[in-house]
């Protein structure tokens, strides 16, 4: 039986793998340090990263907290030099703007959805990409459009929280659509069928089956957009123009929580400034609400319907 | 599957009563979407026409001469441009390297239990409007860097000549990285994601071959995610290059071409932002025309980025969420 012996070191297979696992393990101690060298180095760039965000969050919270009280919330601002004024007309500008420009592009960029959703042709891919880059379109360009659309051209040199509104609405509007347009397509198909054998006609399907069963993708969709929205500065500085006092007329002027951030930060008097904090922190909040909020949602949405 | 001819008596025929037909529901959505077409359409013809006196005045050349001067007609947006580009560069080189491992340690590194927290916190942190970025890097880093950072990068670095002048806080370094900390989540967000979903079988087989952890991040995940993060990367280096408040805040504003990173400088959107309150007539079509710039690069940038990130961006995840 000693026959079946064979001579290992005539393989060439054997050879080969004898002399990889000999270089393997001749660098293996060099491999291993350049790892953790290169290891450690990928989590000192996760503290650098965590160092400038973290600090950005706590001094908005700690320099803004003190500006909250009751007069911050209930007046509105006050010139340069005069002590005391809160934000009370700016809250009113960017809910109002908020408020509109969500109404209309809501239902806008929710048909849009349903659109993209229910066609593959070469058009609706080309609205697909339009919208896609429009969502990268830098937002003072948009700002720039807003002015020449609404305040030259149809309001006569008029700026107002409606062009406002309109700026912010055609940054929401594509994000809307795709947000929705995939909420849509995540809707399985047998839904969709078993409505079409009952007999019910495409608008049913789509107001009654489609939609209320894309619906925590949708309202995820929509606020993020209008978060995105609310925190717009470049658009409304060239479309809203700015208001110190109250005003609750849209096709006025307003005052808007960016804009007052933006305006006092560069202000040498300290209760100023002091209010631009409390801005910051009112709109950072307010964003991140609804931000958190939209997953929440989501995810209760989701849970409801298993 | 027309239905417009419901043969179903009864209740079934209540069902539909409100319902459209189908051919009415399709016109419908098509024109809402022609709406959509109609108002993109609109935005590209109104900034092209409200820019086409500049350039039927000035000619094409203004964008590329570097005087800006209003009060003597002298209109060239090369500063601007410059300033552009220089202020992302330096958000770039900063968020490149930083942005990538901050994604590999999210992705892999960290504790399980700590990687969703994280990874949705960096979302969150996406969402922050860029105005409390200008108005932190103004308010707080502009002294830091004036007292601290400027001197010490001026002492160890300023033989290259980069770090000429006086030290303001200000200007293109500092604008550069509030740009950097601005683009660091969207960056991550979508990096991490890439990385992550890269499949476990290649992982593990370069784990088995005896790769060591940096290998496999190296030579299986990082290339096994490269169009993803490219994309990625190109989405924040467009919002680096449409920044405006932001930019403005800390830039320090001045027309003129910066000499080294410490000088003020100014970008094409902290430029209309900052003039378009006092100007009329050539100046004002300038802006505009400064806008269908900025408008062109950034739609170059974010159709690059779609492009590649396209068949990567999964469905509902951090991506999409980090791109909106």
């Amino acid at each position: 039986m000693t026959t079946l012996a064979f001579d290992a070191s005539a393989d060439p297979i054997l050879q080969r793998r004898t002399e990889i696992q000999r270089v393997a393990a001749a660098s293996l101690k060099r491999r291993k340090r350049s790892s953790r060298i290169a290891i450690g180095v990928c989590w000192a760039f996760l503290g650098i990263a965590i160092v400038p965000l973290v600090a950005v969050v706590a001094y908005v919270v700690v320099k803004g907290l003190p500006a909250w009280n009751v007069d911050f919330f209930t007046k509105s601002t006050v010139p340069e030099g005069i002590p005391g004024g809160g934000v009370w007309n700016a809250i009113v500008g960017t809910a109002e703007i908020g408020l509109i420009a969500t109404a209309v592009t809501v239902p806008v960029g929710l048909l849009c959805g349903l659109f993209l959703a229910e066609s593959d042709g070469r058009i609706a891919g080309a609205i697909r990409f339009t919208a896609d880059v429009m969502t990268g379109v830098p937002s003072i360009t948009i700002g720039i459009f807003g002015y020449i659309a609404i305040v030259i051209t149809v309001s006569g040199g008029h700026y107002s929280a409606l062009a406002g509104a309109f700026a912010i609405g055609i940054i929401m509007l594509p994000v809307i659509m795709r947000a929705g347009e995939t909420a849509i397509r995540g809707v399985p198909n047998h839904l969709n069928e078993a409505a079409l054998a009952l007999g019910a006609r495409n608008a049913t399907v789509a107001r009654r089956v489609v939609v209320p069963a894309a619906m925590p993708g949708i309202i995820t969709g929509v606020l993020l957009a209008v978060a995105r929205g609310l925190g717009e500065t470049a658009p409304l500085l060239l479309t809203i123009f700015g208001n110190q006092f109250l005003q609750w007329n849209p096709t006025k002027p307003m005052e808007a929580l960016p804009l007052v951030i933006y305006n006092y930060s560069s202000q040498p008097y300290a209760d100023l400034l002091q209010i631009a904090w409390g801005a910051a922190l009112l709109l950072m909040v307010v964003v991140l609400v609804l931000s958190i909020g939209s997953r929440v949602l989501a995810a209760v949405l989701q849970k409801e319907r298993r | 599957m027309t239905t417009d001819d419901n043969p179903l008596p009864g209740g079934a025929r209540r069902g539909s009563r409100f319902a459209l037909p189908n051919s009415a529901y399709r016109a419908i959505l098509g024109a809402v979407a022609a709406v959509f077409v109609g108002l993109v359409g609109w935005f590209l013809v109104s900034i092209v026409l409200k820019a086409q006196p500049a350039f039927s005045t000035l000619g094409f050349s203004w964008i590329v001469q570097k005087t800006w001067d209003p009060t003597h007609d002298k209109f060239g947006l090369l500063p601007f441009i410059l300033g552009t580009i220089e202020t992302t560069a330096i958000a770039l080189v900063l968020a490149v390297p930083i942005g990538l491992g901050t994604a590999l340690a999210l992705a892999y590194l960290v504790p399980h239990r700590l990687r969703a927290g994280l990874s949705t916190t960096v979302e969150l942190l996406a969402a922050v409007p860029s105005v409390v970025y200008g108005l932190w890097g103004l308010l707080v880093l502009a002294p830091l860097y004036r007292d601290y950072v400027e001197p010490f990068l001026t002492t160890v670095l300023g033989w290259t000549g980069l770090f000429d002048g006086t030290d303001q806080g200000v200007g293109l370094l500092l604008a550069g990285s509030i740009l950097f900390v601005m683009i660091l989540p969207t960056m991550v967000a979508i990096s991490r994601d890439v990385l992550a979903v890269v499949p476990n079988e290649q992982v593990e087989g370069a784990m088995a071959l005896g790769a060591t952890r940096w290998q496999v991040l190296r030579k299986v995940v990082v290339p096994g995610a490269r169009t993803g993060i490219l994309g990625g990367f190109t989405l924040a280096t467009g919002r680096a290059l449409g920044e405006t408040v932001a930019v403005a805040l800390v830039i320090g504003n001045s027309n003129y071409i910066a000499h080294s990173l410490k000088s003020p400088a100014a970008t094409l959107p902290s430029l209309i932002v900052n003039n378009f309150g006092e100007a009329t007539g050539t100046e004002l079509s300038a802006l505009f025309g400064a806008g269908l710039v900025l408008l062109v690069i950034g739609v170059g940038v974010n159709a690059l980025a779609r492009v590649l990130v396209r068949n990567v961006a999964s469905t509902g995840g951090a991506a999409s969420v980090a791109v909106a």
